[in-house]
């Protein structure tokens, strides 16, 4: 359990995927000029992360790995073909399933649900837990709690650009010059866990 | 073989009046992570450049006949296929700095690069100029990373591409290395710096600002409001 909860906090805070990983950064930097989209965004990233990174543990134990589908047969090679396969197949029926039963939490997540395909975060997620050997048990909380760093990210991005919009920055940095700054700095603090343990 | 206008911008465009990275806010995950130093920064551009110039290609080969419901999923795994065998490739050849590389050589795959041109570009075009205009988004991507890795190994490691070229304190020279250009944060800072420089030359790239700030009239008042 212990174990767990080491890994739980080491997701969330010390490796962060968006500020020490620079994973996501593409929706991360242009989704995050509000606080309401930004926690839209969020909310969906960390489901999707939730799941598929369980479901490609499951894949890769069962179905790619030496010798797990038939003696001899090692499909590790279609690993990346298969995970992004899944993670885009998850995203349409997380769609399908929210549209039936959650009318207003799919409305509120709108475009951001599709785009989500392509976001790194979701795809680094699946490949560090392949690269870090994790247990099905360890993917389920890594997938919990990697989503959840990269929503808290990117709401505490947000929060820092809407105040931001009021003050005089220099031409050529304003926009997208002066939010990497801030993103910058904001990695910085979060450097600040990087002794944490438990 | 002489150029057509076409042609020409579309390779040398992206360089840095519409580089992908600067101007364009796309591909930048892995812009930031790989570019410690300057030999994973040069691998992973000639990965990034080929996968795009051959996706590009063979969307814009099979444009027509890509139904417009599905495109998306056509388009990701013909990116995937690619990418699996620009990483079995780097295995084969380059184990090392492939392993440095871990996870970002998959993360070519949802590369906004390659999906963006695919999408933006090689869909409504032929074959060569989707190729060419392929390259010259992987050759702005390659500069941008360069740059970047260049400041950050020079300054963070005082070397290039492993060779030492500034004495560190450490090994008895005189320069003092600078960690924090080797921690995350500074790539951020760099780029932010590179855009300003961009910007700075090339006023017609300047955001809007949300909101102007008017001088104040009420001086002579004098009493706040």
């Amino acid at each position: 359990m212990e174990a767990y909860l080491s890994l739980f906090v080491k997701a969330v805070f010390v490796e962060n995927l968006a500020l020490s990983f620079f994973l996501g950064m593409c929706t991360f930097l242009a989704l995050s000029k509000k606080i309401e989209t930004a926690i839209g965004l969020g909310i969906a990233v960390a489901v999707v992360q939730a799941i598929t990174v369980p479901v490609n543990n499951l894949i890769l134990n069962f179905l790619l790995k030496d010798g797990s589908l038939m003696a001899g047969v090692d499909l590790t090679f279609l690993g990346l073909i298969s995970y992004i396969g899944v993670i885009a197949a998850m995203v349409q029926i997380l769609e399908m399933v929210l549209d039936k039963f959650m009318p207003s939490l799919y409305n509120a997540l709108g475009v951001f649900l599709p785009l989500i395909t392509v976001n790194c975060a979701i795809l680094g997620g699946s490949l560090f837990m392949v690269e870090r050997d994790y247990t099905f048990g360890e993917s389920a909380v890594y997938g919990i709690s990697s989503g959840l760093g990269w929503a808290l990210a990117v709401v505490a991005l947000a929060g820092v650009r809407e105040k931001l919009k009021y003050s005089d920055v220099p031409k050529g940095l304003q926009g997208l010059g002066i939010t990497f700054i801030t993103v910058g700095l904001m990695s910085m603090g979060f450097m600040a866990f990087s002794g944490v343990q438990l | 073989m002489k150029m057509s206008p076409e042609a020409k911008h579309n390779l040398l465009d992206p360089l840095i009046g519409n580089n992908p990275i600067t101007l364009q806010i796309l591909g930048i995950c892995s812009a930031l992570a790989v570019t410690t130093s300057l030999k994973t920064a040069l691998l992973m551009s000639m990965a990034l450049t080929l996968v795009t110039a051959f996706s590009g290609a063979s969307i814009s080969a099979i444009r027509n006949h890509i139904p417009g419901s599905i495109r998306i999923i056509v388009q990701m795994t013909i990116i995937a296929s690619l990418v699996i065998v620009v990483d079995q490739l780097l295995k084969a050849f380059a184990y090392d700095t492939a392993k440095q590389l871990s996870v970002f050589v998959g993360l070519i795959i949802t590369n906004c690069i390659v999906m963006g041109r695919a999408e933006a570009y090689a869909m409504k075009n032929p074959v060569g100029l989707s190729f060419l205009d392929g390259i010259g988004n992987g050759l702005g991507y390659s500069l941008v990373l360069i740059v970047v890795a260049f400041f950050r190994e020079l300054f963070g490691a005082g070397a290039l591409l492993g060779y030492q070229i500034l004495p560190l304190t450490t090994e008895g020279g005189w320069y003092q290395s600078n960690g924090m250009l080797l921690l995350p944060p500074s790539a951020f800072f760099i780029i932010g710096l590179m855009i300003w420089a961009i910007r700075a030359w090339k006023p017609e790239q300047n955001e809007a600002p949300d909101f102007v700030i008017h001088e104040s009239h009420s001086h002579s008042t004098g009493e706040a409001h």
